[in-house]
């Protein structure tokens, strides 16, 4: 079960602005029933003043889905639409006391659907859909764009994938994304790929590579493997796959397979490219 | 506020009797079962016991077929991991879709480490074909898990017939038997299943048991390593305790099968019947499958499942969802999807399960409240106005 604050729990048990409101001059939607939480957010605005006069909103989602709405118009509310502007995901959450990590997204989620409404206000009141940042789709499952995710992260400060995917939902799905969300992660913190040569492994020549990965499995693999009786030889290099053979001990050891993959694989990846596969040679 | 409790295939309540007969083994009845004193040669005896009442409710054909292990996870890693060290020229696993993910992830792990894996599509009832099994199994194929029923939707596979085929070429057949075992009548001697993994606290024993059975001619290396208990084919001290509490859980049981099908069937028929026919825009998933008597998964449209939760929660009703907010992973049940449920309804979906302890006057409750949280939270919704379905647009999609 979800550590909900019970300021959640109010907003989610007593949401309040629940409805639409039939001359709202700003309305904004944001998500779908398809990815499993959609807001749709109606303002009235004076426009005089560009005060919000009033704020109510449709959440199809989880509870901190709709008490993330609630919060949101409740925040809004006697804002004019400069302040609204301003708004940022975090003072939604706060305004709740805070929500559970996972459940960040929610209140990114209100944050896109002011905006939206902003929009649509200078549109003249016509429904605006949010649109993801335009950019390149790095997770396929939720459609999140790069844009979105190099946003979310400058503006909440995140710092790793968890984060991004708390926030985002990016690698929440099949989570084939990951590494290309820590590459991006990497290029805003300032973060060197981990110990990376400076050429990357698969532009060196044949050579070249043949005596990074013998003088790898020489330095930090074989003296492992020998503690235990066993021994390592390179085979064969094809691209960034690189084939060996364990012999001794390891050789009749049920574990081997593992210690491949968890042991000289990760090694490797480490010490020369994370783009490296390790496959034992027929 | 009383609990009503319908969440029984996430785990069930112990049952009085069940406890009563382990007290002593955490009291007096401490010696070690493989002692060479009486004081664990009686416990022993007990374990024995218990042996023989969990090879009674599987049908088995001896006693010594039956390993007690830790849980059904440990059962079913157990068992593919023996079939596959068993036989070590076959390299391949099949398996179905809608596993649970002690198999699921657990073939997942074995392809990453070089062994093929076939994984059985569902049909929109949540049943496998098994012509696709019949084509997925060749010589190569070390092992075939096919669950007996499934955890969410309680669709019942025809694990007999798939075990036949199986058999045909030499594999060996395993069964995830969590969810059936004592809610199906099973008669193991008859079937060509090899192996069959169970679970303690699905069946009003505690958690921390479970049981796995091997067919006696069945080649099996052991998952744990060490001492001799269990004839050497689960080391580690028995868990004397918990193994006689599995064995009084499997003695009710059988007992209580035949009132599974008939007085729990009942319950749950009533349930879905009325929630169907007082709430629109819903749907039983898996409803046209034979199914366990005790599971009713219910999908309400446009209206999102852990929102649900939390208000029967209130009401002091305990039931699970399939929805992408409760399923610890930001989309929904890998069992609907591949049955291909669309997504506006797997969020909605509501797991209830019952046990023989839940009575008429819970399910009338329960029938009494649920129309009104539906209403509610498609108030709140933008969906579902007037009846009008969304477009299933939108970049969501599976992968």
């Amino acid at each position: 079960m979800w550590d909900y604050t019970k300021k959640v729990q109010d907003h989610f048990r007593h949401p309040r602005n629940v409805g639409n409101i039939p001359d709202a001059n700003a309305v904004g939607e944001v998500g779908n029933m398809v990815c499993g939480d959609a807001l749709k957010l109606y303002l009235k605005v004076d426009e005089k003043t560009r005060k919000i006069l009033d704020a109510k909103f449709e959440t199809f989602g989880c509870a901190s889905a709709i008490a993330s709405s609630s919060a949101l118009t409740e925040v809004v509310k006697g804002m004019t639409l400069e302040e609204a502007a301003k708004v940022t995901n975090q003072q939604i959450a706060d305004y709740l006391g805070g929500l559970p990590e996972e459940k960040m997204h929610c209140s990114v989620m209100g944050m896109e659907a002011l905006e939206a409404a902003i929009k649509s206000y200078g549109a003249g009141g016509k429904p605006v859909t949010h649109e993801e940042p335009e950019g390149k789709v790095i997770c396929k499952c939720f459609g999140v764009t790069e844009e979105k995710i190099r946003k979310t992260v400058a503006e909440n400060r995140l710092r790793t994938v968890a984060d991004v995917t708390n926030f985002t939902k990016a690698g929440g799905g099949c989570g084939k994304c990951r590494g290309e969300i820590q590459r991006i992660l990497d290029d805003m913190l300032g973060n060197k790929p981990s110990a990376a040569p400076p050429k990357a492994f698969s532009q060196l020549t044949m050579v070249r590579k043949i005596h990074a990965v013998e003088e790898a499995l020489a330095r930090e693999i074989a003296p492992n493997l020998l503690a235990d009786g066993g021994s390592i030889e390179l085979v064969d290099i094809q691209g960034s796959v690189i084939k060996v053979r364990l012999a001794g001990m390891c050789r009749s050891c049920p574990s081997s397979g593992v210690t491949l993959k968890s042991f000289v694989e990760k090694k490797l990846r480490e010490l020369l490219d994370p783009a490296i596969t390790v496959e034992q040679a027929e | 506020m009383k609990e009503i409790y319908m969440d029984n295939n996430a785990t069930s309540r112990v049952a009085d009797e069940v406890v009563e007969a382990m007290l002593p083994f955490f009291g007096e009845k401490y010696g070690n079962a493989s002692s060479m004193h009486e004081f664990g040669g009686q416990v022993q005896r007990h374990i024995n016991k218990a042996r023989e009442s969990v090879a009674q409710l599987l049908g088995a054909a001896d006693p010594g077929e039956i390993i007690f292990t830790s849980c059904g996870t440990e059962s079913d890693n157990t068992a593919l991991f023996s079939a596959l060290r068993s036989y070590p020229e076959r390299r391949h696993i099949v398996t179905t879709r809608v596993e649970h993910p002690a198999v699921l992830n657990t073939t997942r792990y074995l392809q990453s480490q070089g062994y093929q894996a076939t994984y059985l599509a569902v049909d929109g009832e949540g049943m496998i074909d098994l012509e696709e099994l019949r084509s997925a199994v060749t010589e190569n194929t070390a092992v075939v898990s096919i669950m007996h029923a499934n955890n969410e939707t309680g669709v019942i596979f025809p694990v007999e017939k798939a075990a036949e085929i199986a058999a045909a070429r030499g594999a060996v057949f395993h069964t995830d038997a969590v969810q059936s075992a004592g809610k199906l009548p099973l008669d193991l001697k008859r079937s060509n299943i090899d192996m069959l993994s169970l679970s303690g606290h699905k069946l009003h024993a505690p958690k921390g048991i479970g049981a796995l059975y091997v067919r006696k001619g069945t080649r099996f290396v052991p998952f744990m390593m060490g001492g001799h208990q269990e004839h050497g084919r689960r080391a580690g001290t028995e868990n004397a305790p918990y193994i006689v509490g599995l064995g009084k859980a499997c003695e009710l049981a059988r007992k209580n099968v035949e009132t599974e099908n008939t007085a729990v069937k009942a319950l749950r028929d009533r349930l879905e019947k009325e929630l169907l026919s007082r709430i629109s825009n819903a749907k039983v998933n898996g409803g046209k499958s034979p199914r366990l008597p005790n599971t009713a998964n219910i999908s309400f449209e446009f209206v999102e499942g852990e929102a649900i939760l939390l208000m029967l929660s209130d009401l002091g009703i305990a039931a699970s969802s399939g929805s992408a907010c409760t399923s610890g992973s930001l989309e929904p049940s890998h069992v609907l999807r591949a049955m291909g449920v669309p997504f506006t309804f797997a969020h909605g979906s509501i797991r209830f399960s019952l046990s023989v302890y839940n009575t008429a006057a819970e399910a009338d409750f329960v029938l009494g409240k649920i129309p009104a949280i539906i209403e509610r939270l498609r108030r709140i919704s933008p969906f579902g106005k007037n009846g009008k379905r969304p477009q299933e647009a939108g970049v969501c999609r599976e992968n």
